[in-house]
């Protein structure tokens, strides 16, 4: 399958690693990877923070780059970039946008898939041939479990990973507290609720702390260093990607 | 009736000033002084986990849940869409049965007419059931001025009256207190209340009960609101579990009840998906102990002189937003301050309004505008949320919260003019929508390098991110973007290892080639389809 | 007052002028019709009725004044109110003062009362609730409220599988009160606590074969 790839402007800029997981992991599943060299951002902050009409020329954008019907799946690492193109765009659309925006939105959500939904769903896989020698518990993200739904298929693929401790997480299905904009404009609540994830992963006593959306565990992850945790985020794209020959970085620095 | 040329007036929001629609300072301020207090969280914690599995319990066991949902939500969007006809009908209904039907405009209007009706049966003295709107109006300050004393007879209403506190629940107006904070208050305002009173809730609630059955007995007015209004047969309903509700609507000569106009059903039959949806929902009982129906005025039986005030005040303003609008299907259960992570921490009071939470979020901003003076606190609340979703898929009548505060937060920033924040936003999208200029953005990002730590992490940032980094670290960016990875050898030799990993596998088995019809399964399932499991 | 109504009403129409929406056809797809047989009745309305820490008595018709009259020593109620139209056999077993109900009777004197032992008009087994109407047999609504225990005499026959079962018995018209257990509440840490101003004891005799 011809599968284009959004990086997002968050993994393309500061979470790299995962994004070139994913680009691994499909190719590795024999499919071809694209990425339309011009996209950059989905527009799901401005969104969520209350401007529509700013990101208009990224809605734009995005069902220009990914709108052509050579590209038979998008994929995203992110549930919440996801969810702002399956959700989000059309209303920008609607509300700020012409006819042609609002069909190219169109075409552009019904071809997009969050990471596991992808490989789920569309591809019918859920053992990938992953290697994770390690303690892991997963975290679902609201914005893939309550926006999206993609239910267990992060657990069922993780589940299948040779040699993984999967730990479950006490209080699993509680937001982290990040919420993109809402981290900063109430950023004590947003640390309340941070805390309480804190305690559960502790909880876990797991090594490694996984998610399918890079900008909650940057949340997660911030939070784990800052109270010096032994626990680590790592998206889920990176254990599905890493395999007995070509193991995670983490894997060969515990070796 | 009115008839309109050209674009119809925009109906009013509920006056400024009046009423307890708006708190005095915004939602980040007021939450950093109740997340302050330790007693106040653990109580909330307590609380909320308690009915959050309640609640699943009894909503679970229901194998067509998610069809009275669709029902509840649809019979509310219908009765909106014809409002005007259900409230004529409704009108109709009572008088022909007895009662007198009032309207007000807004909260000072409604205040008035109960406290002339009042004044009118001679009584100094009111007991009122527990009701939203009488809250959010501020009857009980308006009795008062008047020289009339209000009797609050909800147990949880009571230990706020006597508390002269603020309700912090839509459901459990006390719940920020615990037991032993109860006690301490009976003891110190209940006149001639055992001294040797204890925690034990039981012993709380007899307390209440040995108080305020004097009051019942003597008490010739009573004030309540209405859970719903049938238009159909012009039956109104109180849905109760103390028994205060039976007493009030019962026992006294005259019955005011106020109601706001988005009460209304348009069938008796209707009744039979709220009274499945509201309780499963609110105290996770598959039914509360105790509704209440009545039609007007029943001879020999109940109030003879019965008043129903039907209330606007800012409802109307509501309607005339065809998104804003579904927060009117309210029904006033409280399942998304249950299970909402931001109400668990903050409490009620944070939200500054009669209706806290997720719904508080997005009504109270509705009722009353968000910029109704400079710095107005209801344009923090929409804010106030982290969209995790959680109240839209516990909400009986699916209410999508989460989008109507996208919505509002929308509405604030076209309202504010320029403001710094709108400039930087401008700014972002005038980068990322060129390629070129956002490849540029990126290097510059990785010059964060430059001010981390030995350990690659940034402990302190400036405003606006000064509040993340008090509690978080971030990582410095990292020396190569994706797209430069993709474009480089390194990248491609890695896409080609890969790809020769798939050839190499290919002979034996084949994990990644099987299509499935994208459609076939689980792909844009829409939000608040239901609760997970 | 006239001035009132005609604003509210307008800016009503304004409203859906200014955002007009379609109309809605509501889908009730819900369960509706349920019918249950006699013994599943009974075992799931016995049920629900405990689980509110109800207190369920189960019996034949002819042993109904029996029933009656060892509830009422059981609990030691010497004083008892009843509604006008109750059928009198009812209490043939009965040894204590009973007083019938009638709509000049104060409050207060309903206070004094022990006990008050009604009929009731339908019942909803899935939810263990019971309906009084006011009918004769079931009295004025501050009868069955005042007094701390209630006694209510329920046909199985008329208690219904679900809610819109039982709904669609009902006269709407009339004062209907739907009861489901003893008066509870959960305003302190959300537990539930039963007995505040209502009845804090209901006692349910379901008559099998009526």
């Amino acid at each position: 399958m011809r599968i284009g790839l959004f990086a997002t402007c968050l993994g393309d800029t500061l979470f790299p690693d995962a994004v070139r997981s994913t680009a691994v992991l499909l190719t590795r599943l024999g499919h071809e990877v694209v990425f339309p060299p011009g996209q950059t951002c989905c527009g799901q902050m401005h969104i969520n923070t209350g401007y529509q009409r700013e990101p208009v020329p990224l809605v734009r954008n995005f069902a220009e780059q990914f709108g052509d019907g050579s590209i038979e799946a998008i994929v995203m690492p992110s549930g919440s970039c996801a969810g702002s193109v399956r959700h989000q765009h059309a209303i920008v659309a609607d509300r700020y946008g012409d006819a042609a925006l609002r069909a190219g939105v169109a075409t552009v959500a019904a071809k997009t898939y969050e990471l596991s939904e992808l490989l789920v769903d569309v591809l019918g896989v859920t053992g990938v041939g992953a290697y994770f020698p390690h303690r892991v518990t997963y975290h679902p993200t609201c914005h893939s479990l309550r926006m999206l739904r993609v239910g267990d298929k992060p657990l069922r693929l993780l589940r299948a990973v040779d040699s993984i401790d999967l730990v479950e997480l006490p209080g699993a299905d509680s937001c982290c507290g990040f919420g993109g904009t809402f981290a900063l404009k109430n950023a004590e609540t947003s640390t309340a609720m941070l805390h309480d994830k804190l305690d559960g992963i502790a909880a876990t006593g797991a090594e490694v702390c996984t998610a399918g959306d890079s900008s909650c565990l940057m949340h997660i992850g911030g939070g784990l260093s800052r109270i010096r945790s032994g626990t680590r985020t790592l998206h889920l794209a990176r254990i599905l990607a890493a395999t007995r020959t070509t193991p995670d970085a983490l894997t060969e620095a515990a070796a | 009736m009115s008839t309109f040329l050209g674009m119809p007036a925009r109906p009013p929001r509920s006056p400024y000033g009046t009423g307890n629609l708006r708190g005095d300072e915004p939602f980040p301020r007021a939450a950093h002084r109740e997340l302050g207090n330790g007693q106040l969280r653990r109580n909330l914690g307590k609380a909320t986990t308690t009915i959050r599995t309640k609640r699943l319990n009894v909503t679970g066991e229901l194998p067509d849940w998610e069809a009275l949902r669709d029902a509840g939500s649809a019979i509310k969007t219908d009765a909106m869409n014809r409002l005007p006809e259900l409230l004529e009908q409704l009108e109709r209904k009572v008088t022909e049965h007895g009662g007198t039907v009032h309207w007000a405009r807004d909260g000072a209007e409604a205040n008035e007419i109960v406290a002339r009706l009042v004044k009118a049966t001679g009584s100094s003295e009111v007991i009122k059931v527990k009701s939203m709107a009488t809250q959010e109006i501020g009857l009980n300050e308006h009795l008062e001025s008047v020289g009339i004393t209000p009797y609050e007879t909800d147990l949880a209403e009571l230990i706020v009256q006597l508390a002269h506190d603020k309700p912090s629940h839509i459901l459990v107006p006390a719940i920020h207190r615990n037991r032993d904070e109860i006690r301490q208050i009976f003891l110190d305002r209940i006149p001639g209340v055992d001294p040797e009173l204890d925690n034990v809730p039981a012993h709380l609630a007899a307390a209440a009960r040995a108080y305020l059955r004097e009051k019942f007995m003597a008490t010739k007015v009573a004030v309540s609101g209405a859970n719903f209004g049938v238009a159909e047969t012009g039956t109104l309903s109180v849905v109760e579990s103390e028994g205060n509700g039976r007493m009030c609507l019962t026992l006294p000569d005259t019955l005011i009840t106020v109601m706001g106009i988005e009460k209304v059903l348009p069938r008796y039959q209707d009744l039979e998906v709220f009274l499945q949806l509201l309780p499963r929902s609110s105290t996770g009982e598959r039914m509360n102990p105790y509704t209440s129906l009545w039609t007007g005025v029943t001879p020999d039986d109940g109030p003879q002189d019965f008043h129903l005030v039907l209330l606007d005040n800012g409802r109307t303003a509501a309607l005339a937003d065809a998104v804003g609008r579904a927060a009117l299907n309210c029904i006033r259960c409280s399942a998304c301050l249950n299970v909402c992570p931001v109400y668990e921490r903050t409490g009620g009071h944070a939200y500054g309004s009669t209706y806290p939470g997720p719904i508080g979020a997005v009504l109270t901003p509705q009722l009353a505008g968000m910029h109704a003076a400079d710095d107005d606190p209801n344009s923090s609340l929409p804010y106030a949320s982290s969209l995790c979703g959680a109240c839209f898929d516990a909400c009986p009548v699916k209410i999508d919260i989460p989008s109507l505060l996208v919505e509002l937060r929308h509405q604030n920033t076209e309202q504010s003019g320029t403001t710094p924040e709108k400039l930087a936003m401008r700014a972002a999208a005038a980068v990322m929508k060129r390629p070129a200029l956002y490849t540029g953005a990126q290097k510059a990002a990785g010059l964060g390098r430059l001010v981390a730590g030995r350990d690659r992490t940034i402990s302190r940032l400036p405003p606006p991110f000064a509040g993340w980094s008090d509690s978080r670290d971030t990582e410095a960016p990292p020396r190569q973007t994706f797209r430069a990875w993709f474009a480089s050898d390194e990248g491609r030799a890695a896409l080609r290892a890969a790809a020769d990993e798939h050839d190499g596998s290919h002979a034996e088995h084949d994990p990644g080639d099987g299509r499935h019809d994208p459609g076939d399964e689980g792909h844009d399932h829409s939000h608040g389809e239901g609760e997970k499991k | 007052m006239t001035d009132a109504r005609d604003t509210v009403l307008g800016r009503i129409r304004a409203a859906l002028a200014l955002a007009p929406t379609p109309a809605t056809v509501v889908p009730r797809r819900y369960r509706t019709g349920r019918v249950l047989p006699d013994g599943e009745r009974l075992a799931l309305f016995t049920d629900r009725l405990l689980d509110y820490k109800a207190e369920v008595r189960p019996c034949t018709a002819d042993r109904t004044a029996q029933v009656v009259a060892d509830v009422l020593r059981d609990h030691g109620a010497r004083r008892i109110g009843v509604p006008a139209g109750l059928d009198p056999r009812w209490l043939d077993a009965y040894d204590g003062d009973v007083s019938p109900d009638a709509a000049d009777i104060p409050a207060p004197r309903l206070d004094a009362l022990d006990a008050v032992v009604t009929a009731s008009a339908a019942g909803c087994a899935e939810t263990g609730t019971i309906f009084l109407d006011g009918s004769p047999d079931q009295g004025r609504r501050a009868l069955s409220l005042v007094p701390d225990l209630h006694l209510c005499v329920v046909d199985l026959s008329s208690v219904e599988a679900g809610v819109p079962e039982v709904l669609a018995r009902l006269v709407p018209e009339r004062p209907t009160t739907l009861i489901s257990g003893p008066s509870a509440t959960s305003d302190i840490e959300l537990e539930r606590v039963e007995g505040v101003h209502g009845p804090r004891t209901l006692v349910v005799v379901i008559r099998k074969d009526v």
